[in-house]
């Protein structure tokens, strides 16, 4: 039994999956406590940072950069169980049942940080698509979510088929499916293998939202429950970087793959800004955010070497703080669970101070303005890709900023600026505005004092590229 | 630890206004968070000129990985910029005390962050460090513009933050090429590399952008008037005073040091540039009816003056420079303070509608006439020292930049005494914040105007009739960014032949 300490975030996300379920036999109504159950789980992956080992038929391999991202998940889950805790759009007998879901999500997610071989990378991913499919149309009598849930059913179905289709591909060519062996076996010399790894890559593109798998994106955000947009647009992402990394480190060198990753950056960070700059309702344009974002977060990769790693690492858990940050004041603005538009921000700087300057904190991440995470995550991100051959995408990068930063400001501009249309003061709880002041407060944080995460995201990219 | 405490005392200010309820209250704390900060500046005049090229050096490292530090550290320059900064800020508040009426808290909070921001631009010595300050000086500055601004703030605070924000996403890539070359961010140490011609052109230019469009030069001006006209006065007083200054130190700070052969290829440009923008600021401005746009204007001109005698690479040129920053600050401070005492009598800033004040507001006029000679630099008053050394510091490098110049000096004295004439004489306007005027002595500026108006009006006199101190403290920093560019064109390479 001693070897189970090995797996403490995981096995304690587990319990709590059961212990949901238990409850949600037992009783539909209690709900309150997951989050603080969820923050033990915070806890506990704190704990486990150090483990590592090689487990189940090698397929499992406990390490820096997956304990890292299990933590990063943990966080991420409880700050999505904060936000969940009135879910006016679900029923409320049904709402046990979605953080059920969510929680399973999760643990698929925590399960995939580890997965080191492609058949258990595929049934992780499943795992927390599966119940994702379930959570997206739960948005009580809304087309638009039942159009969105068939939406992501159907990319995510399509993308799961390549993910399939790939593995066959290489496990045919390279007669193994294990990351650690699969190296030497791809190259120039193996079109096969490199079809079946570019497959099954794009799986995890459609989770990142990599143009061009991102079309469900601002779909599914605008037409799910805010609460489920907040989860889907932060933690599968993240889940899907720590796959990512393994991945393209072992499918890198030896194929001209990164040229393909860096272009498909580019694309992706020109395109998903352009696309934000015309967008109203502030979850859609969160949405294209995220394309842009995806985009942002692949230069590590593309850089490979154990800094851009590192960045990459940390950006992934910047990016989510920032949208967390952001889709906390979205949830709290509509506390009928409707879609925010940004007339609804209008005159925000009244109706609740607070929530708007913390979705100005939010919005000057996501720009990347200092002194936030989201500045020193991209210094990070650009400085580890200078001088490796793609500087012209770094140049992109950085001009994009300038493109995006119209959109961002009119969050902060409707907030502001802007007169007030409704002047119903918006009712924030005190434990509300707390937690949206503590995200804020970690945004800025993190931007000032980035060196001690930076180091675990450094400890985790050594592990991979020594 | 000084540097430091001068940064960090305006956010704890900040921080401590948030629980401030009443507006007088928070008015009364900001004017003595802005006196003790000139306290906590008082170690700075302990400076000695001449000493080590930096003074006042703070480092702790930040982020090891990256090799980044918290490195504070100031020189000459920096020291002028640093005071100027802090001065202004108790006369921000005091100009601001019955022009900004709504938000009053939000207002001084972003009044204080930005004198923070401020002084970290000026003496960040981590490149890093510095574009942190440099970049996160756009809020604050947003936020004034946007929401304590006129009637077309919201063009004017976006125009204001694309433009700025565009010409410095170049700068990022050019601080992580930098770091790429050398493998540290710590400017000094960037400063003892030797670049290749390719990489400074490069440099230069993603730099150069940046500066530019903050000092701001021709053709890249034009964000500055509207986000002028819009701002509250305080807003003016800042951007006009020390944000613009930013631009200007930044080509002293990087890119002479760092590019010198560039900055050699490219002077020829920058110095059409500096010459178009003298000219078309001085042309521009002599048409204006709002007298907030005609200083805005006749800032793209006095800070054409400035980038001029930076890209004359001479001692005088560059003393004249430093001077012309200085001077601007002060005067068109003043200026626009003056502007923001009219409006709130007349709620009008066109200037046919205050015409005549010499006939009632006497002490008015005596500050405005001050503050305008110094503008068209008179002799005796501040900007002619500065003036005078830029030009020169132009003859001496090349005649012909030295003529074009002069009909600047020409145009700034007509646009200003076309000002002052207008507001001096004539008959009184009609508008109805003037009614009356004319029996009473209490639209005559008060107390609380004499008290910001006066510190300004000793600093043009002193600095116009005894700038030697000064000029002292500056120039062995001065002559250190020199070092570079003068050994390079005293052996003429290929590049260097491109300038006289």
């Amino acid at each position: 039994m001693r070897f189970m300490i090995h797996f403490g975030p995981e096995l304690y996300q587990f319990v709590l999956i059961c212990a949901i379920y238990a409850v949600s036999v037992l009783d539909k109504k209690s709900n309150q406590w997951i989050a603080w159950a969820a923050l033990a789980g915070v806890g506990v992956a704190a704990l486990s940072l150090a483990n590592n080992g090689l487990f189940l038929y090698d397929a499992y391999k406990i390490d820096a950069l997956s304990q890292f991202f299990k933590l990063v998940i943990a966080v991420g889950f409880f700050i999505v169980a904060l936000n969940g805790k009135v879910l006016s759009t679900v029923d409320a007998d049904k709402r046990v049942d979605y953080f059920l879901l969510l929680a399973i999500s999760a643990w698929g997610l925590m399960l995939l940080c580890s997965a080191v071989e492609m058949m258990t990378m595929v049934v992780c991913l499943e795992i927390s698509s599966y119940s994702l499919y379930a959570l997206v149309p739960i948005r009580a009598g809304s087309r638009e979510a039942a159009e969105a849930g068939i939406k992501y059913i159907l990319f995510g179905a399509a993308a799961s088929a390549f993910a399939l289709m790939g593995y066959s591909f290489v496990l045919a060519s390279a007669h193994t499916s294990y990351l650690s062996l699969l190296g030497p076996a791809l190259s120039v010399a193996n079109p096969m293998g490199m079809f079946g790894i570019t497959l099954f890559l794009s799986s995890f593109f459609y989770k990142l939202a990599l143009f061009p798998f991102h079309f469900w994106c601002p779909d599914v955000y605008t037409g799910t429950g805010n609460e489920t947009a907040a989860f889907i647009a932060t933690i599968p992402k993240v889940g899907a970087m720590a796959a990512l990394i393994r991945l393209i480190h072992v499918a890198s060198p030896n194929m001209a793959l990164t040229d393909t990753l860096a272009i498909l950056a580019a694309v992706s960070i020109t395109f998903g800004n352009i696309a934000a700059l015309v967008q109203t309702d502030v979850k859609r344009l969160l949405g294209y955010s995220s394309i842009a974002h995806a985009g942002y977060i692949m230069i590590g990769l593309i850089a490979g070497t154990a800094a851009g790693i590192a960045a990459s690492t940390f950006y992934t858990m910047a990016y989510m703080m920032m949208n967390l940050t952001c889709f906390w004041v979205v949830c709290r603005m509509a506390p009928n669970g409707g879609n925010v538009s940004l007339d609804d921000l209008s005159g925000l700087h009244q109706r609740a101070p607070m929530l708007a300057f913390v979705l100005a904190v939010g919005a000057f991440a996501l720009v990347g303005l200092p002194p936030t995470v989201g500045f020193t995550g991209k210094l990070f991100l650009l400085s580890s890709a200078w001088g490796r051959g793609y500087d012209w995408l770094i140049i992109v990068a950085a001009i994009n900023t300038a493109f995006s930063i119209f959109y961002y400001l009119n969050l902060v501009r409707y907030a502001y600026t802007a007169e007030t249309i409704q002047t119903k003061a918006i009712d924030l709880s005190r434990s509300a505005g707390a937690v949206a002041m503590i995200l804020a407060g970690l945004v800025l944080l993190l931007g000032c004092l980035p060196a001690f995460v930076y180091d675990m995201a450094f400890v985790a990219g050594k592990q991979i590229l020594p | 630890m000084t540097l430091t405490s001068l940064i960090f005392f305006p956010i704890l200010a900040s921080i401590l206004l948030v629980f401030i309820k009443d507006d007088l209250r928070v008015r009364q704390f900001s004017l003595a968070a802005g006196f003790v900060e000139i306290l906590l500046a008082l170690p700075l005049f302990t400076y000695t000129p001449g000493g080590n090229v930096f003074q006042f050096v703070e480092r702790v490292p930040w982020v090891p990985k990256w090799g980044l530090n918290y490195y504070l550290g100031i020189d000459g320059i920096s020291l002028t910029m640093i005071l100027l900064t802090i001065l202004l800020l108790p006369l921000c508040v005091l100009c601001s005390w019955r022009y900004i009426e709504k938000r009053v808290k939000e207002f001084h909070i972003c009044l204080l962050l930005m004198a923070s921001v401020c002084i970290g631009v000026f003496s960040a010595l981590d490149f890093v460090l510095f574009y942190v300050f440099w970049e996160a000086m756009l809020v604050p500055m947003f936020l004034l513009i946007a929401v304590w601004g006129g009637p077309k703030r919201k063009y004017a605070s976006l125009k204001f933050i694309i433009y700025t924000l565009s010409g410095s996403t170049l700068l990022l890539v050019a601080i992580i090429a930098f770091y790429t070359q050398t493998g540290t961010f710590s400017i000094p140490e960037m400063m003892k590399h030797n670049y290749s011609f390719t990489f400074q052109y490069w440099a230069f230019l993603a730099m150069a952008l940046a500066f530019a469009i903050k000092v701001p030069m021709f053709p890249f001006h034009t964000w500055l008037p509207a986000a002028h006209v819009e701002a509250p006065t305080a807003g003016s007083v800042v951007l006009a005073s020390v944000l613009l200054k930013m631009g200007t130190y930044g080509f002293l700070r990087f890119t002479l040091p760092l590019t010198p052969d560039a900055s050699i290829y490219f002077a020829p440009m920058m110095i059409g540039f500096s010459i178009a923008s003298i000219l078309y600021g001085g042309f521009v401005a002599l048409g204006q009816n709002d007298m907030k746009k005609l200083i805005a204007y006749s800032s793209v001109g006095h800070m054409g003056f400035v980038t001029l005698g930076i890209f004359m690479f001479n001692l005088r040129g560059l003393e004249g420079a430093v001077m012309q920053m200085i001077n601007h600050g002060i005067t068109t401070g003043g200026l626009f303070m003056m502007v923001g005492a009219v409006y709130e009598r007349s709620h009008s800033r066109e200037i046919n509608d205050n015409k005549g004040l010499g006939k009632f507001l006497p002490a008015y006029m005596f500050f405005f006439g001050l503050f305008s000679l110094s503008s068209l630099a008179f002799p005796g008053t501040n900007s002619f020292v500065g003036e005078i050394l830029v030009l020169i510091g132009a003859f001496q490098n090349n005649y012909w930049v030295g003529a074009m110049a002069i009909p600047g000096a020409l145009l700034a004295a007509a646009y200003m005494l076309r000002l002052l004439q207008k507001m001096a004489w004539g008959e009184p306007s009609s508008v109805p914040g003037w009614h009356g005027a004319a029996n009473k002595k209490k639209f005559d500026i008060n107390l609380r105007e004499w008290a910001y108006l006066v510190p300004l009006a000793l600093l043009v006199i002193y600095l116009g009739l005894a700038p030697g101190l000064t000029l002292r403290t500056i120039d062995p920093s001065l002559n250190q960014t020199l070092s570079k560019i003068q050994t390079l064109q005293q052996q003429p390479s290929a590049v260097a032949l491109n300038i006289e």
